[in-house]
């Protein structure tokens, strides 16, 4: 985890998330949440050699649905939230091609 | 008022059933009961007053027509992040401002088969994310007992109308403390189950590895009740266990012995910084539980103290995807921009709150390129040592007796500027979540200021009954649950 | 300096299913935008995605036919980006444990036989679909969510037409499978080229440029051999080839950047928490290996060595797998396999064509076909006569039996007919007889001439023959 030593790029990181950020929230950001990662390099001093990763308390298969329709949402309700929309489609500022 | 309000959904079943009482006396005490105390408490967001006449009204013509079901007419109050169909679901977040469900989560669909009456959604810090209500953007709650002081969180709007008797029980959410957390702040009972017991489908997410829907109430036969309600496999929720639940509400009985039951004592759990009046409580209820028969042993749990850092690993890396969809696209709050990408920005800057942002920020870095294997993937290894700690544990003992806080409920604004101070007050409480399985928080006596305590009995996977038992047990020979806030 | 290229396809395919990957929303091409969605493939606050069984089952069936190995433990992940058409702003897939590994397919590239490796197949979700109006884009759900499987290509193609290849041949078996119906014009079938160039010689691969998110073949090939000169004329240059992602533009014919490396996407993906992995245990494989169709490799062969078709026949017919199915099921109600082959690829495909329909909306159905057929080798009717039948029933139906008993098609084989008009034609054609005689045997086709036109057409040709030769060789 040396990576860490040398701390986020928070601007970077929350262009990443999608989130402007104002300068202050940034500078502030940046020290509570260097301090958290400082405080989260205690995990090194664990070897977890041979540990396999959890990522299920309990895991469980081959959850599966037949493949048999079932009832959609409401249009209306659906264009009812949604904060644009146009001929039953949501509007979205004009996509440039990625 | 008849003081309905003031009592249990076991005795307010009794008044019903010999026809004592009605549904709509009870939503009316509770109601104004309510109007009385919630400008002060601040436990709702919205009150659905109309509604929940309407639906006391149906539950007792259902009586009348001889329905029998298990909480029928008993008024319940909604954490914020539950889906009820027709109704917002703000999260306390303004960036779903404008949002209306058009579902009702499983846990809803499941309170209405059992006839509850829904009486209004309750705040929660943002998200789910905060330990005292107060990341919350669309009010603030205080907790019932002293009105200076946090009900806790993230659940701290249902622990206070509970605490207040604005609801005779209420729902929360459990990721890593939200339900024990503010039931031991403001002196409630409340259990987070073991993961997949209870359906997550409808509960907006915020650690799916870790969240668990779950009760907050008065009695410890209450949540039991209502638990057996709300359990139940789900074919919506492919992490929901396919298991009987078991009658918990009826598993308890008059029986207040634990002869039999060895119940382990964590030294890790009495961490340095404990507020001594917390520790002295909670090693006195020990005594008690080993005065009802019980025998204690000592267990150790090793590797707690890595519990917080992998917490905030994991959980934030799993919100920081789960937040992902509030963008203003569909949905909720939308700020405009030139493209989506501008939109995206402006309207995750608008709707989420500091608290929000800092964690997805910490999740998406911990993710992030070259980052993954040093702290998600490390943080599930971990995660991997405090199960096996458990498991262990769990060979030498039947349940694990501890303390629920450091320290009873803070002042509000004490400590709002220290992220860090606050994740680290979650330290007896997120274990449970990372390993999955169950633990119950109950009142165990007073801070010298007049402020609750509460005591975590923490169960092996699909041990409910067991701690449930226990917690009645100790219930039953303790009156500290009979205690009732002043408001002022 | 020569150059070569190197070319890997990542192939989407949308399989075919009811519903979608994780919902039980309909999957309907066409329908009114935002009718088929749900909490789920809206990525509204709450809802959880449910592995959808079929879908799970195509993917390794698709797997199976490619020649991989199923995976027995494979798991989920979330591949995080924003962008208007993916709700949750996260995409679920799979990362590192994919249902299907590994598979090879050999295909016939312009007469030699190449073999094309394929590393995985992973099993995913679609997008939604964008259309851009003025100053704003449309985004419509219905297709969000959709079960849609990724096969990857080593790379391990050096041309355009080796791509060409390798993707007719997936789309065929992906076809015959039942896996997809492949339609690209519906999106069902789109690929992400990556290209690359280096010096003949060098061993590691040039810097890879990837076009993403084109579904015609034609641009497809044209892209690609866009990108090689491309790249090949910078390296020539002097220059060096950047690694990106680029776009086609088919007006211009050429591709252009859309994404440098610097900006490249960080996915952060993580195993996917709401889902539970997949074990698929051998007896559920061998289940569904026993329940795969034939491919259209398999059936040229055993058209070839059982039923005795010509190469090119067998390849004609398998092409295509509604023609290949509609001449299975003709083959069950005749045994002449190259007469109903010959008449596939004649009449049948001739009409077609000029109708511009499909085979299945064809009025001549494999049995009525069996029946012509049947006719022809019973001698009833000529191979003429049946070809006119057939295009009766192609334009108005019937049943060929009644057909030519209607119209009196019966051929006659009848001695004492035939010989009236033999000795007719004999004693009307006395120069071409005496050609004959005088040993010039092509003569007698116009005595046969005149003996057909006699009978209008409903002589036997080969009685007419024996006939003729009786009396003239006499």
């Amino acid at each position: 985890m040396s990576e860490a030593n040398e701390g986020m790029d928070v601007g970077y990181v929350a262009k990443l998330a999608n989130i402007d950020l104002t300068t202050e929230e940034t500078a502030l950001f940046q020290g509570q949440l260097n301090q958290v990662l400082h405080y989260v390099e205690q995990l090194n001093e664990l070897d977890v050699g041979g540990v396999e990763p959890t990522a299920h308390a309990f895991p469980v298969y081959n959850v599966l649905r037949k493949d048999e329709v079932g009832t959609s949402l409401n249009h209306a309700d659906v264009v009812a939230n949604a904060p644009a929309a146009t001929d039953g489609e949501i509007r979205v500022p004009k996509i440039l091609d990625q | 008022m008849a003081d309905l309000h003031k009592l249990t959904i076991y005795e307010l079943s009794e008044k019903l059933a010999a026809g004592a009482c009605t549904s709509v006396d009870i939503v009316n005490d509770v109601l104004a009961s309510i109007d009385a105390t919630d400008g002060k408490v601040g436990a709702y967001l919205t009150i659905d007053r109309a509604s929940a006449l309407e639906q006391a009204k149906v539950a007792d013509a259902l009586r009348a027509e001889g329905s029998t079901l298990p909480m029928l007419g008993i008024p319940v109050a909604i954490k914020d992040l539950l889906n009820v169909k027709g109704q917002p679901c703000t999260c306390s977040s303004k960036i779903l401002e404008g949002y209306t469900a058009p579902y009702d989560a499983t846990v809803i669909a499941k309170l209405r088969e059992a006839g509850t009456v829904l009486l209004g959604r309750v705040n929660m810090d943002e998200f789910a994310m905060g330990s005292s209500t107060e990341n919350a953007a669309l009010g603030k709650t205080s907790n019932p007992w002293n009105l200076k002081h946090v009900p806790g969180g993230s659940s701290g709007g249902s622990a206070a109308c509970v605490a207040a008797d604005e609801a005779i029980a209420a729902l929360g959410s459990d990721t890593g403390g939200s339900i024990r957390q503010p039931a031991a702040f403001c002196g409630c009972v409340g259990v987070k189950p073991t993961y997949g017991r209870v359906s997550r489908y409808g509960l907006t997410a915020f650690a799916s590895s870790l969240d668990q829907i779950g009760p907050i109430s008065k009695t410890v036969k209450d949540s039991a009740l209502l638990l057996e309600v709300l359990c139940g496999h789900d074919k919506m929720d492919s992490s929901s266990i396919d298991m009987d639940v078991p009658a918990f509400g009826k598993s308890l009985t008059a029986d207040t012995s634990l002869a039999g039951i060895k119940l382990g004592l964590p030294k890790e759990y009495f961490v340095e910084g404990m507020d001594p009046e917390v520790e002295k409580t909670v090693r006195d209820a020990v005594d008690h539980c080993k005065s009802l028969g019980a025998e204690i042993v000592d267990v150790s749990l090793p590797h707690s103290k890595y519990a917080i850092a992998v917490y905030y690993i994991i959980a934030t890396a799993e919100a920081s995807a789960n937040l992902a969809r509030f963008d203003g696209i569909r949905y909720g709050l939308r700020v405009d921009g030139k493209d989506p990408i501008e939109l995206y920005g402006k309207t995750r800057a608008v709707g989420f709150g500091s608290e929000v942002k800092r964690r997805i920020i910490l999740g998406t870095y911990v993710l992030s390129s070259g980052y993954y294997d040093a702290y998600y993937l490390k943080a599930q290894k971990v995660r991997t040592l405090i199960r096996n700690d458990f498991t262990a544990a769990f060979k030498q003992c039947d349940a694990i007796l501890a303390p629920v806080t450091p320290t009873p409920a803070y002042k509000l604004g004490e400590k709002t500027d220290d992220p860090l101070k606050m994740y680290l007050d979650d330290i007896l409480t997120t274990p449970v979540n990372l390993a999955g399985n169950c633990a119950l928080s109950l009142p165990c006596g007073f801070s010298s200021s007049g402020l609750p305590i509460g005591l975590q009995i923490i169960g092996d996977s699909f041990a409910e009954e067991t701690i449930l038992k226990i917690g009645h047990a100790y219930e039953q020979t303790t009156e500290w649950h009979t205690r009732k806030p002043e408001i002022s | 300096m020569q150059y070569e290229a190197t070319i890997g396809l990542e192939t989407h395919v949308m399989q075919k299913t009811n519903t979608k990957m994780f919902c039980a929303c309909k999957y309907e091409y066409g329908a009114e935008p935002n009718t088929h969605v749900c909490p789920v493939c809206l990525g509204y606050p709450g809802a959880l995605p449910v592995m959808n069984e079929k879908a799970i089952e195509l993917c390794c069936k698709a797997g199976l036919l490619l020649g991989c190995e199923i995976n027995p433990y494979s798991k989920w992940d979330r591949k995080n980006y924003f962008y208007p058409d993916m709700a949750k702003n996260y995409q679920i897939t799979q990362a590192d444990q994919p249902l299907c590994l590994g598979g090879q397919l050999t295909v016939d590239v312009d007469g030699e036989m190449k073999t094309f490796t394929i590393e995985r197949i992973h099993q995913e979700e679609n997008a939604a679909k964008n259309t851009h109006v003025a100053g704003a884009s449309l985004v419509d759900y219905n297709r969000a969510g959709t079960a849609l499987m990724e096969i990857v290509s080593n790379p391990c193609m050096h041309s355009a037409e080796d791509a060409l290849a390798y993707m007719t041949a997936v789309k065929q078996i992906m076809q015959y499978g039942g896996i997809s119906n492949c339609d690209q014009e519906k999106g069902q079938m789109r690929s992400d080229v990556n290209v690359s160039v280096r010096p003949v010689g060098q061993k590691e691969l040039g810097a890879k440029v990837e076009i993403k998110n084109m579904n015609s073949f034609a641009f497809i090939k044209e892209a690609i051999e866009y990108e090689i000169d491309r790249q090949t004329a910078l390296l020539e240059s002097g220059g060096t080839v950047d690694q990106e992602t680029r776009g086609y533009d088919p007006d211009r014919g050429e591709t252009f950047t859309q994404r440098t490396k610097e900006n490249a996407h960080d996915y952060r993906y993580f195993p996917e928490p709401d889902l539970m992995p997949v074990k698929i245990p051998a007896e559920q494989i061998e289940q569904w290996r026993s329940e795969l169709p034939e491919l259209p490799a398999q059936r040229r062969v055993r058209y070839v060595q059982e039923l005795g078709l010509p190469e090119y026949d067998a390849g004609v017919l398998t092409a295509d797998m509604a023609t290949s199915d509609w001449f299975e099921q003709a083959m069950r109600h005749t045994k002449n396999a190259k007469a109903v082959s010959n008449f596939i690829m004649g009449e049948m495909m001739r009409l077609l064509s000029e109708q511009n329909c499909s085979i299945s909306e064809s009025n001549v159905t494999p049995e009525k076909l069996a029946g012509i057929v049947a006719l022809i080798d019973a001698k009833t009717i000529s191979t003429g006569a049946g070809k006119q039948v057939f295009e009766i029933i192609f334009n108005d139906g019937g049943d060929p039996k009644a057909i030519v008993e209607e119209r009196g098609m019966a051929q006659v084989s009848d001695d004492s007919a035939l010989e009236g008009w033999a000795d007719e034609a004999i004693a009307n054609n006395p120069k071409p007889v005496e050609e004959y005689k005088a040993g010039n045997p092509a003569s007698i086709n116009f005595l046969m001439g005149q003996v057909m036109k006699a009978s209008r057409g409903k002589a036997n040709p080969g009685a007419v023959m024996q006939m003729l030769k009786q009396k003239l060789d006499r």
